[in-house]
C-alpha cells in the first residue's frame, strides 16, 4: 500500500470532491423540484397521477448506472438527437459569453442542459432518479398526514392551495426528514456512477490514480475514505436538522444521552 | 500384480495432470480486432489466437479470463491470472510493477479525427480541442507528456472512446493505429473519420511494442513464453494468425 499517491495528487482529489458535491447538490435540488408536484399528482390520481406513477415506477425500477449509460451513450447514437438543440445549444448562445466574470469566462450556453456534455447527462439522469425516490418518500409522508391537521386548516378558512402549501407539505417534509437524509446519502454514493461517463468525480479520480500507477487499492481506498468523511458530515447535519424540526415529536427523550456518532442512547428507567 | 496396477494408475494420474496444465491468461475483450467479446460472452481476436498458439507450443491449455483494463496489472499481481496477453505495451513505468516477455507485435500510435477536421496536430492546433483516450494506457501518458495543456477525456474501454468520437463529444482520439483502423475506421461507425497527423512511436511513452506481462518472480514462465513467441514466429503459426486479421506483418 502506498498512500503517498493520495497526498501527492491531493489537488485531483480536491477537484473530485468538488465535482461530487456539486453534482449531488444540484441533482438533489432539481430532484426535489420534480418530486413535490409528482408526489401530489400521485396522491390525487387521475391522468397526471398515472403519469407520475409511471415515471416513479420506471426510475425506481431500473439501476441508476443503466439510466446514465443509456442517456449518455444510448441517445448519442441517434442523428436526430445529435442534430437537435437538445444535443448542443445553438451557436449564438454558445458565443454569448462574459469574458471576465469574476475570474471565469462564463457563457450563457453553460447553463443550458445539453446531451453532448457528460456533466449535463449526469445531472439529468441523477435528478430524474432522485426525483422518483423523493416523490415516493413524500407521497408516503403526505398520505400519512393526520386528517385532523388538514381539517383544522380548512376550518381556519384556508383555501386548498394554502392548505397544501402551508400545512400539508411542510408537515409531510418534517416527517419525511429521516428518510430524505437517507436519500441524500444514497445520491452521494450513487453519484459515483458519473465516473463511467468520463467525469472526474471522487471515484473517477481514484480510478485514474489506480490506472496511472497500476495499483488496485490505493485509489479506491482513498475514494472510500473521502465518501466516508462526507457521509459522516451529512449524517451529522441531518441529525441537527432533525433535532430542530422534529422536537415536537419527542424523538430524543430528555434523559437521553448522546452516544457515538451523534445517535441518542436510551437510558434505562430507574 | 497389484503393484504394477497401482504404478499404471499413478502414471495415468500424473501424466493426466501434466497434460491438463493450464495457463490462466488475462485478456481484455473491448479492443478490436485484438480482443473482442463475442455475443456468447467468450473472447476472440488476435491476442486470444496468439495466446492459444503459445499455450499449444508450451503443451498447456489457455484459460482466458476477461479482465477490466484498469485492473489488469493488479489482477496479475494478485494471481487471478498468470500472464497478461492484452496488447500491453512494454513501458518503463509498467516494468516497475511487472515483467514482460519479448514483444509479440509492434505498431505505432495515431490520432483519428473527422474527415473535415480543420485543426493540426500541434500544441496550438489542439489548444481548444478535447481528445479522448483510454484510461491507464500509453496514449494517456503520451498526451499528458507531449500536450499537457490539451483537455483529455478518459474512458474505461477503447470502445467507449470510439462511441464518443462518433457522437462528436471529442474532437480527436489517440490510440494504436491498427486498433483504430480495424476497430473503428473500417467499421460502419467509423465512416467520415480518418487518421490525422503522423505515426508516433516514442520509446519513452510507447515502449518497445506489445509484450506478455508476467509477475517478476515468474522468470521461468517469462523465458518460456519468450521462447514460444520465437517458435511460433519460425514455424509459421504467427504468420497464419497475422494473415487472419491483417494484410501486412505487424511483428
Amino acid at each position: 500500500m502506498n498512500f503517498d499517491l493520495a497526498f501527492k495528487h491531493w489537488d485531483l482529489f480536491a477537484q473530485g470532491v468538488w465535482m461530487t458535491l456539486h453534482l449531488t447538490a444540484l441533482s438533489l435540488f432539481i430532484g426535489m423540484m420534480i418530486a413535490v408536484p409528482t408526489a401530489f399528482a400521485m396522491l390525487r390520481g387521475g391522468i397526471a397521477g398515472n403519469v407520475a406513477h409511471g415515471y416513479v415506477y420506471l426510475f425506481r425500477g431500473t439501476p441508476l448506472i443503466v439510466q446514465t449509460y443509456l442517456l449518455y451513450y444510448g441517445l448519442s447514437q441517434f442523428e436526430v438527437i445529435r442534430d437537435s438543440w437538445f444535443w448542443r445549444p445553438p451557436s449564438y448562445l454558445r458565443k454569448a459569453c462574459f469574458e471576465d466574470f469574476l475570474y471565469w469566462k462564463i457563457c450563457v450556453a453553460d447553463f443550458i442542459p445539453s446531451l453532448r456534455s457528460a456533466w449535463w447527462c449526469a445531472v439529468i439522469a441523477f435528478s430524474l432518479n432522485s426525483g422518483a425516490y423523493v416523490a415516493e418518500i413524500l407521497r408516503g409522508a403526505l398520505k400519512n398526514t393526520p386528517k385532523g391537521e388538514l381539517e383544522a386548516a380548512r376550518a381556519m378558512g384556508l383555501t386548498d392551495k394554502q392548505v397544501r402549501k402551508l400545512i400539508h407539505l411542510p408537515s409531510a417534509i418534517r416527517r419525511a426528514l429521516p428518510q430524505y437524509g437517507n436519500e441524500v446519502i444514497f445520491m452521494l454514493h450513487g453519484s459515483s456512477v458519473a465516473s463511467v461517463i468520463t467525469l472526474q468525480d471522487i471515484l473517477g479520480t481514484g480510478r485514474t490514480i489506480n490506472a496511472k500507477y497500476y495499483v488496485a487499492y490505493e485509489g479506491f481506498l482513498s475514494a472510500a475514505f473521502l465518501y466516508l468523511c462526507i457521509t459522516y458530515i451529512l449524517v451529522f447535519l441531518f441529525r441537527a436538522v432533525e433535532r430542530h424540526y422534529l422536537k415536537h415529536l419527542n424523538i430524543a427523550e430528555p434523559s437521553a444521552k448522546r452516544g457515538w456518532f451523534g445517535r441518542t442512547v436510551a437510558v434505562p428507567a430507574r | 500384480m497389484k503393484q504394477t496396477f497401482m504404478a499404471a494408475v499413478a502414471t495415468i494420474l500424473i501424466t493426466g495432470a501434466a497434460s491438463a496444465e493450464t495457463l490462466k491468461v488475462c485478456a481484455e475483450g473491448a479492443y478490436p480486432p485484438f480482443s473482442v467479446t463475442t455475443e456468447s460472452g467468450t473472447l476472440e481476436g488476435f491476442d486470444i489466437d496468439i495466446a492459444n498458439a503459445l499455450c499449444d507450443e508450451l503443451g498447456m491449455t489457455c484459460e482466458i479470463q476477461a479482465t477490466e483494463w484498469d485492473g489488469i496489472i493488479p489482477a496479475l499481481l494478485e494471481k487471478k491470472c498468470d500472464a497478461i496477453i492484452a496488447s500491453m505495451s512494454i513501458t518503463e513505468e509498467r516494468k516497475k510493477r511487472i515483467d514482460f516477455t519479448t514483444k509479440y507485435y509492434n505498431t505505432p500510435a495515431k490520432f483519428i479525427a473527422a474527415d473535415n477536421a480543420d485543426f493540426e496536430i500541434s500544441a496550438e492546433g489542439l489548444e481548444d480541442k478535447v481528445i479522448g483516450v483510454q484510461r491507464g494506457t500509453i496514449h494517456q501518458d503520451f498526451m499528458e507528456g507531449e500536450y499537457p495543456d490539451v483537455e483529455l477525456k478518459l474512458y474505461g474501454t477503447q470502445d467507449e472512446v470510439y462511441l464518443d468520437l462518433a457522437a462528436g463529444r471529442v474532437d480527436a482520439i489517440m490510440q494504436d493505429s491498427i486498433a483504430g483502423k480495424e476497430g473503428f475506421l473500417d467499421q460502419d461507425q467509423g465512416k467520415g473519420f480518418s487518421f490525422i497527423g503522423g505515426s508516433y512511436s516514442i520509446p519513452k511513452y510507447h515502449g518497445d511494442g506489445a509484450g506478455i506481462g508476467v509477475r517478476k518472480e515468474d522468470k521461468a514462465l517469462k523465458y518460456a513464453l519468450s521462447a514460444a513467441i520465437e517458435a511460433i514466429l519460425k514455424n509459421g503459426q504467427y504468420g497464419f494468425i497475422n494473415a487472419k486479421y491483417f494484410d501486412f506483418h505487424i511483428y
